[in-house]
């Protein structure tokens, strides 16, 4: 009991003075997952925008088949990637193995269903008489198109944020195609918040990994009080 | 200006519109009135492309809408406002703009017509307001002058005031008018408020069973409905079958064994509904003096006496039922309670005599 109160103020203290070790994983944690929820962004939301307002043959399948997506196991989509960019994997060629670049697709991959799917909910969830009424104005359909996310905005906001938090929170993908790697130049790293988490608290450093996941809560923290504020003006 | 020609629509097997022929004149208000489920919203939808019909034509100006291939140019002639007050999530001045930044206005002229459009419809000043802090009526009102802002030829109004209060349907009513009498806007509106149509409509076309069962002037129809379903929809109560018994112009309508005068184009043995309107009907003591010579006078009783607003519907059997409007001081006169013997009269011009079908 007495090791994990100090344990804890240890971790305060590494947090308040800034430890650099600390400060390094975390920011590379945010610029990761940063990176792969803004790539994950681009496609998901036109793509859910051509699923909503698009007419095919097996929409609502596809529908279906992301929503059971929403689950994917982080673990699933780490060996995936890792097949796909091993030495013997098709993509071997371009190195990526142990990459951040590789952690970044494994983040992509695993959040484009969740943002895809809230993407389609958002929009069919704006009012149908604001879509009639945009329509009546006389809209073309790049306009009616730019007008219906100005409106599901806040709501596609929400989609980011649950893409973000899904993707800097799951240790599985990034363990297997990151390695967890300490490098000695802070951009060829693979050591992010969760997967530092996994290795301090495995060696006993239990100062390090609570220190560690306070500051991973205080991100997850920071991102929803900054999507409430602009929910609320 | 709008003509529509068996215009028919179907959702799946449902048979919403099943040949709507009729025709809007430019510069006129026309309503179409008919009860709920009738169509009404439908037609209006069709009109400004919103949807495509089944069967036959739209046609504005001679062209038909939906046959052609520049929809954007046609639809852009028009201005709707939908039953629900729908606003975006953006301020007063940003949704009446939309329109406007649809066609490409610069900045300025934005600004201008932003603040002459508010202005019309009194909310002049409410311009950086969010409007989803509106209430519904300022939410409709903004719908109108995001409609009108564009200076639509074509004004369409589905059940505009289905959902506001008294104050704010007066106001849109109000401005509704003064739109079309201004700026010579044709205004096309639904409603399921018959007195609504009979208020602001030059003409009124009257949806029922997916076809026009009758269009023409508020007075035509209120006081002459082409069928009995007409007359029962603008409130006619007292509908009465009967067989013409006899023929010239004033024919006599047999209804159940009591004769009635009344005038009729149609020739003996055809079976009719007669439509009297209760305001026509008078109710008088049975032992005072006779009716007045020419007036049909029906000996009855008097089966109920019910409040209604300032006034007391009396209805009396004399064969059939019959009610009539009193005012109360009327009833107090007469002494009528439940059981009273009474003579009903009404003229035969107050009878309108309708085929059955």
């Amino acid at each position: 009991m007495y090791e994990i109160v100090e344990g804890f103020l240890e971790a305060i203290r590494l947090i308040v003075t800034l430890d650099p070790d600390v400060m390094a994983i975390a920011a590379r944690s945010i610029a990761i997952s940063l990176t792969a929820t803004i790539v994950a962004s681009l496609i998901a939301v036109p793509l859910g925008a051509a699923i909503n307002f698009g007419t095919f043959p097996g929409r609502k399948s596809l529908i279906n088949l992301i929503q059971t997506l929403y689950s994917l196991p982080t673990v699933i989509v780490g060996l995936l990637i890792f097949l796909l960019i091993s030495r013997v994997g098709p993509f071997g060629f371009m190195r990526l193995l142990f990459t951040p670049t590789a952690m970044i697709i494994a983040q992509t991959v695993l959040i484009l269903p969740i943002m895809t799917g809230l993407t389609i909910s958002a929009l069919s969830g704006v009012d149908p008489v604001i879509r009639d009424t945009l329509r009546s104005l006389g809209a073309t359909r790049l306009q009616f198109l730019v007008n219906i996310l100005k409106e599901a905005r806040f709501a596609i906001l929400a989609t980011v944020a649950v893409g973000f938090g899904r993707a800097i929170s799951e240790v599985g993908a990034a363990i297997l195609v990151g390695g967890n790697i300490a490098a000695s130049s802070f951009a060829s790293s693979t050591r992010v918040l969760t997967t530092a988490i996994s290795l301090e608290t495995s060696m006993g450093n239990i100062s390090q990994s609570i220190a560690l996941g306070l500051v991973l809560l205080a991100i997850a923290l920071g991102v929803n009080l900054a999507i409430t504020t602009v929910q609320h003006r | 200006m709008i003509e529509l020609e068996n215009v028919s629509k179907y959702f799946g097997d449902t048979r919403v519109l099943d040949g709507v022929t009729g025709k809007v004149n430019q510069g006129e208000i026309f309503a179409v009135i008919g009860p709920s489920g009738s169509g009404k919203s439908t037609l209006l939808r069709l009109i400004d492309l919103l949807d495509t019909p089944t069967g036959g034509t739209i046609r504005v100006d001679g062209t038909d809408i939906h046959a052609e291939q520049r929809n954007l140019s046609i639809r852009r002639m028009m201005g709707m406002v939908f039953q629900k007050p729908a606003v975006f999530n953006a301020t007063v001045a940003e949704n009446v703009a939309v329109g406007l930044r649809f066609r490409g206005a610069s900045k300025s002229e934005i600004h201008t017509r932003i603040e002459e459009a508010l202005d019309m419809v009194g909310l002049a000043g409410y311009g950086e307001r969010r409007a989803r802090t509106l209430s519904g009526g300022e939410m409709q009102r903004v719908a109108l002058a995001r409609a009108m802002v564009i200076e639509p030829e074509i004004l369409l109004l589905d059940e505009p005031t289905a959902n506001l209060d008294p104050v704010s349907v007066a106001t849109i009513e109000d401005l509704a008018v003064r739109i079309n009498r201004d700026l010579g806007t044709t205004i096309v509106f639904s409603t399921h408020d018959m007195y609504q149509g009979q208020r602001l409509a030059h003409r009124i076309g009257v949806l029922m069973n997916g076809v026009f069962a009758q269009v023409g002037t508020p007075r035509e129809v209120f006081t002459l409905p082409a069928s009995r379903e007409v007359a029962r929809f603008v409130g006619i109560e007292n509908i009465v079958e009967g067989v013409v018994v006899g023929e010239n112009a004033a024919a006599v309508v047999d209804a159940g064994g009591v004769r009635i005068r009344a005038r009729s184009p149609f020739e003996a043995g055809e079976a009719v509904s007669l439509c009297i309107r209760s305001e026509d009907i008078r109710i008088a003591v049975a032992d005072g003096a006779a009716a007045a010579p020419g007036r049909n006078a029906l000996p009855s009783t008097v089966t109920s006496v019910v409040p209604r607003g300032p006034f007391s519907r009396v209805t009396v059997d004399c064969g059939f039922a019959l009610s009539s409007i009193l005012s109360w001081k009327a009833v107090d006169n007469l002494g009528i309670r439940e059981g009273s013997r009474v003579v009903v009269s009404f003229t035969p011009e107050s009878v309108h005599v309708v085929r059955r079908e």
